[in-house]
């Protein structure tokens, strides 16, 4: 699965989508699901939690392991993606849809520093040698 | 980084699509695209394994069964009938295990042992050792030129069957926990799953064939990642998790495989005499929403403990552990799990978690 170009994205393995009204959603990408492998639980923040970028905010655990998710950029959550709790594996059949929470960024400038489709490629194949 | 060794079958993986991890200095499948769909294959149909990075061991020679009553915590002289297996652990005088195995009586000068792939240089050095002290006439012969396959479920020996002539005659009234020769092969009815199954040792360059042939008969291959569930809900111990050198059998839920009726003497009883147990290992049934891991922290009205073996279950849907706790503490009992930065709840349950098909918890 190539990774959509109208996402931002972290080194951390996050996607960032900028909605409309300036809010971000935000998920592990098709590589973060991939290695981590069958989804069985996620524990995403609350809203009204304020977070500082490169804070851990949500817990994803496979099977096999658990991982921290990381704010992709200062600010505070607005929503957590509740159906989620019964349906983890929507994460590995659908990374770009299953989002794990929403926020409203600090500065939505922040948001543009964040990593390009391509620069993202570039950190996958990096960590592949 | 050094270079990882590989089974016979590493080319086979690749070309079912498996996706593949350093296990222990072993490049092998960890699964071939669902870890949790290939437990379930297992559970209801059946799935083969990899196995080949596991070692077999012959000991062969005259007194080879004096040699092994010495060598074992279990006793071998429950081993009367050829082809009847026995599991047991393999301790260090104060009573640590070295390692856990199964060792098959063929003749009463030949026993076949099978070893765990990442302590196996090690127990072969062990074994040698003590042979030369107490047994040295003997010969000790590990053969990484044998591959095994696992072929585990409940239409798993039929599948073996269909795949291979002549087996079903020889193997149909195997029971459970005993094994037969069937030319170069070794087939066995054991394994690590909680399911009906054999454990298949074959040379390395028929391998490839025999897997290909157990595929055309539909049989789904099945990573290690599947394999550890398994055995997990099936409550059977895992090497370096659940014991281990500085952790003996009676601690780690084995009691029931060590003999200590008998006037037999073995490396290890007089320490296990000496030290009664203060810990057991238990099953835990978690009640909150999160995962268990290895080494959290369990808190008991009793005192702490920690677990050994923790994950998802995928037939319960619930997440299980092993754990070892103080002695204290009962089946039924509410305990607490030091998850990240929470506190779970959950309950102390009898192990096996699962097993034929079926939850059991």
């Amino acid at each position: 699965m190539s990774n959509p170009g109208n996402l931002k994205y972290t080194a951390s393995h996050e996607w960032v989508k900028t909605e409309a009204d300036g809010t971000l959603t935000v998920g592990i990408t098709d590589h973060a699901q991939e290695l981590l492998g069958d989804m069985v639980f996620v524990e995403a923040p609350t809203a009204g939690r304020k977070l500082k970028a490169k804070e851990e905010c949500a817990v994803v655990e496979s099977v096999k392991a658990a991982a921290d998710v990381y704010a992709p950029v200062s600010g505070t959550v607005t929503a957590a993606n509740s159906e989620l709790d019964g349906t983890p594996e929507a994460i590995n059949s659908d990374p770009y849809g299953a989002w794990i929470f929403k926020m409203k960024p600090d500065n939505a400038a922040d948001v543009a520093a964040l990593l390009d489709a391509t620069a993202y490629q570039a950190v996958v194949d990096s960590e592949a040698h | 980084m050094p270079s990882l060794k590989q089974t016979p079958l590493n080319a086979a993986h690749r070309a079912m699509g498996a996706k593949m991890v350093d296990f222990g200095g072993w490049d092998m499948p960890v699964n071939y695209g669902s870890q949790i769909e290939e437990h379930h294959q297992v559970r209801n149909d059946c799935g083969m394994f990899d196995v080949s990075h596991m070692r077999v061991v012959d000991v062969k020679g005259e007194g080879a069964r004096a040699f092994l009553r010495h060598l074992l915590a279990n006793n071998v002289d429950k081993l009367t009938v050829p082809g009847k297996a026995l599991y047991s652990t393999m301790l260090l005088e104060n009573g640590g295990v070295i390692d856990d195995l199964i060792v098959y009586f063929m003749r009463e000068d030949w026993f076949r042992i099978v070893v765990n792939a990442g302590t196996a240089d090690n127990d072969l050095a062990w074994m040698k050792q003590q042979a030369a002290q107490h047994a040295p006439q003997l010969t000790i012969v590990d053969h990484p030129e044998l591959a095994m396959i696992a072929v585990q479920g409940p239409n798993a020996r039929t599948k073996v069957w269909e795949a291979l002539p002549g087996s079903k005659e020889l193997s149909e009234h195997l029971i459970p926990f005993s094994a037969v020769e069937m030319g170069s092969m070794f087939i066995a009815r054991t394994g690590y799953t909680g399911e009906d199954g054999f454990e298949i040792m074959l040379p390395a360059k028929a391998a490839p064939f025999f897997w290909a042939t157990l595929a055309e008969h539909g049989v789904k291959p099945i990573g290690l990642g599947a394999r550890d569930t398994l055995r997990l809900e099936a409550g059977m111990n895992l090497y370096g998790h659940d014991m281990n050198e500085r952790v003996g059998p009676l601690e780690s839920g084995l009691a029931w495989t060590v003999d200590l009726k008998s006037p037999r003497d073995f490396i290890g009883k007089a320490a296990l005499l000496a030290h009664p147990p203060t810990l057991k290992l238990v099953g835990l049934l978690l009640l909150d929403r999160g995962v268990l891991r290895d080494h959290q922290h369990v808190h008991s009205a009793h005192g702490e403990g920690e677990i050994t073996s923790g994950s998802f279950s995928p037939t319960l849907e619930k997440s299980i552990a092993l754990a070892r706790v103080p002695n204290g503490v009962q089946i039924g009992d509410s305990v607490q799990v030091a998850v990240r930065d929470k506190m779970l709840a959950a309950r102390v349950v009898k192990y096996p978690f699962a097993r034929n098909g079926k939850g059991l918890v």
